[in-house]
């Protein structure tokens, strides 16, 4: 937690000039080796485009590369293929030089032209991509997505190393924007040969290029030897096997068939695995982006009081929902997450206090209490959250009925504005990159407060939303006072109490003994779930 | 016999265009948009309404159902929303692993529960008997996802004879395929019992025990063939219980089949997979139920298809 915050100052320190401060080669790191991975998911795509899973994301950073990318183990921004960056006075001109000598998996070096072509096929709404939204600054976009143009007018390329990007509007987070997989570059030939069949046959500059892929069964990701990165990656290849429980995968770990469990210790086994010394020496905690929640809709009676919202606030015991899922968890107290920039140090939230809970409801008039509905997706162990949430709010006086659905179901009600409580679990917000904007816009802001939007409160202030603007209007996204107005946002947030915060969830997992590399690649806060290009075998 | 069959085939594709339009409304009137999933979280509602267009989903039902089957009766159905992949290509890469599970499930759930009515029946009313029926009872009742984790533990990571989970060997099939025959077999033991109960008090088996036939003889030759009548009607029904059953299995055992498929495509409301797999469940009930159909003149020759 502390190395997150501490990585934090220092982007704000150096992102701006240029390079950020770069990973020290692990001077244990051996070569060579193959190790084997488990997911319960099929891997559904490789397109960075299109991919957005648990499963596929951190395989696709290994395949692929954007212009920005991260300091492995941290949230901290560092060049990728573009070597360095210049961002003109106002913030709406950045200027990438590219790196030299970087090849694809095919053999072809890579130009500023991949570059123009990338951006516009992730933009292109032929194209499908769920990360399109992102790129909205930059110049060009609108008529993308309209369909009125079929090039974003705001990239240009200015000859075979430098691109210049035009934002509409200054951007804070465009650097991370500029790092997620949806901005990775692709050779426009392997997407013309394969067209929308690319996922299957990615073709990337990364430090993996796939190798054979059995679908339903497994991929086998193998070493890319003209790697533009020096020394990595130290492993020669990467098995994945998919469609294996949890459960399961775990056993195999055990015998020693399995290297990393991709989906984590299964809750079932947590407490069995921690409390054997040598199985929980190998056992690896840590924090992740993310936020448990119940949304509280503003637009159906009573919950459209403030005071009714207050008092569910204090009448939900989050230290006991956390023991549900074995202490996995740290209570939460405002939609960020601790070791986002931006988190409030010193703001407590709504304390647990059952009688003012009480006497807010007869302020509303309703000491009589009232009846809702909490809607949860199916899956354990959010059933039981819902339980716990009921039982706390039966305590003040309010009737709760549970709608157990499937997720998407669940989504649906929530766009629709029908239902009136909805508790996050299964579907909760983990940051696509270390911003504390990410939180806002379409979970929190007036936009995703429309019909089918992800703002299930249905919460709009049009002055906080102002203010969210302005703060990323803001050149530096490590700014000191950008980060004080985005506290200031979720602070005016609680205030109006759309929300419950519950918990923010620590991630366990689990790795072979003969794994080898710091802790941190196994719980990547951006490379999720595990950074496959630093971590190596030690025998 | 031709005319039997082509009006069974007529009967069959009636079957699956009722199976197609029932599935397709049924999705069609779920509150879940595939849109939204397609899309992503942070989409306008420019975005999705772009998708929609670009999918069809903004026509009227019977237009999108029409469009579907008319691609269907040529071999196209579709591309999955998210995988982007044409779906029959999905179904085929996992369908020859679920053929062989059914078949590896078909097979010990036979050998089980045929075996165990036999006995049951022969030994009738006393204590082997009793033991077996409340053996067979325990199996039926118990969820798949538990017998399927017990013997995994057992005899793939406590005695090491089989591999933990996977597929492509003989080795990998015997535990998933025990576990879902195990299932079966409570049913098809209770069946055979009381079927062969029946059988032994017939005429005929009290003929051939006169004639001098040794116990075994009658069984084999006279009891079981008339006793197992029933049973092959079952089998056909069984496809469709084990396309349910399989679901669980193939994830417990990590095997490739369209189970999963299915399974995740539901998750994600990825229609053309969720009605690709559907149609192939569909055709192999149908199908495996004519075959039971036309299989059992040849074992009784008293049995005639018209």
């Amino acid at each position: 937690m502390k190395k997150l915050l501490l990585s934090t100052a220092l982007l704000a320190t150096t992102a701006m000039p240029g390079f950020a401060q770069d990973y020290t080669p692990d001077p244990n790191a051996q070569d060579g080796g193959m190790i084997t991975v488990t997911y319960k998911d099929d891997v559904a795509t490789l397109d960075p485009a299109i991919g957005y899973d648990w499963q596929n994301w951190s395989m696709i950073k290994s395949l692929f590369d954007g212009l920005m990318d991260y300091v492995p183990g941290t949230t901290e921004l560092r060049p990728g293929l573009a070597e360095r960056y210049e961002i003109s006075e106002d913030g709406t001109v950045f200027t990438f030089t590219l790196r030299g000598g970087v090849t694809f998996h095919n053999g072809r070096e890579m130009t500023a032209d991949d570059v123009k072509f990338s951006l516009d096929r992730v933009t292109n709404p032929e194209t499908q991509s769920p990360g399109a939204g992102f790129f909205a600054s930059i110049a060009g976009y609108d008529g993308m997505a309209t369909g009125e143009t079929d090039t974003l007018t705001g990239v240009e390329v200015v000859d075979p190393k430098t691109v210049k990007i035009t934002l509409s509007r200054p951007d804070a987070t465009f650097l991370h924007v500029m790092a997620l997989n949806f901005a990775s570059i692709v050779p426009e030939e392997a997407v013309a040969e394969h067209g929308t069949d690319f996922g299957k046959h990615p073709v990337g500059t990364g430090a993996f290029k796939l190798g054979d892929w059995t679908i339903g069964q497994r991929l086998v990701f193998e070493k890319n030897a003209d790697y533009w990165r020096d020394g990595v990656p130290y492993l020669d290849g990467v098995t994945f096997e998919v469609g294996q429980e949890p459960i399961v995968a775990l056993l195999r770990l055990q015998q020693g068939e399995v290297d990393v469990p991709g989906d984590g210790i299964p809750p079932a086994k947590f407490q069995e695995v921690m409390g054997d010394p040598a199985q929980a020496a190998r056992v690896v905690e840590g924090g992740q982006l993310h936020t448990g929640y119940i949304t509280l809709n503003v637009g159906i009676a009573p919950l459209d009081q403030l005071p009714v919202r207050e008092a569910i606030n204090m009448a939900i015991n989050k230290e006991r929902i956390t023991q549900i899922i074995n202490g996995r968890a740290v209570p939460a107290t405002q939609p960020l997450p601790p070791s986002m920039p931006g988190y409030t140090e010193d703001y407590a939230g709504y304390a647990f206090e059952v009688e003012t809970a009480k006497a807010n409801l007869e302020e509303a008039g309703l000491g009589d209490g009232f009846s809702t509905e909490l809607y949860v997706m199916n899956t354990d162990p959010n059933p039981r959250i819902a339980q716990a949430i009921q039982q706390d709010l039966k305590a003040i006086g309010i009737d709760v009925e549970i709608r157990s659905l499937a997720q998407a179901n669940v989504i649906e009600a929530g766009g629709a504005g029908e239902a009136p409580m909805i508790w996050s679990g299964g579907m909760a917000w983990i940051a696509d990159f270390p911003d504390p904007s990410n939180f806002y816009g379409p979970i929190l802001g007036c936009a995703g407060a429309g019909e089918g939007g992800w703002n299930w409160s249905k919460f709009c202030d049009e002055s906080i939303d102002a203010l969210a603007i302005e703060a990323d209007s803001m050149t530096d996204p490590g700014a000191p006072e950008r980060l004080e107005m985005w506290s200031e946002v979720y602070t005016k947030v609680m205030e109006q109490a759309p929300w419950v915060p519950v918990f923010n969830e620590q991630r366990y997992t689990m790795k072979s003994e003969r794994m080898g590399g710091d802790d941190a690649l196994y719980v990547d806060p951006v490379s999720i779930p595990v950074n496959y290009d630093y971590v190596y075998v030690t025998e | 016999m031709a005319g039997y069959l082509f009006r069974r085939l007529i009967q069959t594709a009636l079957i699956l265009l009722g199976v197609s339009f029932i599935t397709f409304v049924l999705l069609y009137v779920l509150p879940a948009d595939p849109v939204r999933q397609i899309a992503g979280r942070s989409a306008t509602a420019q975005t999705v309404e772009n998708i929609r267009a670009q999918l069809g989903l903004d026509q009227p039902m019977l237009v999108q159902y029409g469009r579907y089957l008319g691609g269907l009766v040529q071999g196209d159905m579709g591309r999955s929303y998210l995988q982007k992949t044409e779906v029959a290509t999905l179904i085929a890469a996992r369908l020859p692993a679920s053929l062989l599970l059914m078949a590896g499930g078909i097979a010990c759930e036979l050998l089980i529960g045929l075996s165990f009515g036999v006995i049951a029946a022969v030994y009738r009313g006393r204590l082997l008997d009793q033991g077996l029926m409340v053996t067979s009872f325990v199996a039926v009742s118990a969820p798949q996802f538990v017998i399927g984790l017990l013997l995994l533990y057992v005899f793939a990571v406590q005695l090491g004879w089989f591999p933990i989970g996977g597929y492509g060997t003989f080795a990998h099939l015997v535990l998933p395929a025990v576990t879902l025959g195990i299932m079966g077999s409570g049913w098809y033991s209770r069946m055979m019992r009381s079927s062969m109960v029946e059988v032994l008090r017939q005429d005929y088996i009290r003929t051939a025990r006169a004639k001098g036939l040794g116990r075994a003889r009658v069984l084999i030759r006279h009891a079981i063939p008339n006793a197992i009548l029933p049973i092959i009607a079952m089998i056909g029904i069984d496809i469709g219980i084990f396309m349910g059953g399989m679901v669980v299995v193939e994830s417990v055992f990590g095997w490739p089949g369209i189970g999963q498929l299915a399974w995740q495509a539901i998750q994600r409301v990825d229609i053309p997979i969720i009605m690709g797999v559907t149609m192939v469940s569909a055709t192999a009930i149908v199908l495996g139920n004519l075959i039971a159909d036309l299989i059992t003149p040849l074992i009784d020759p008293r049995i005639k298809l018209r």
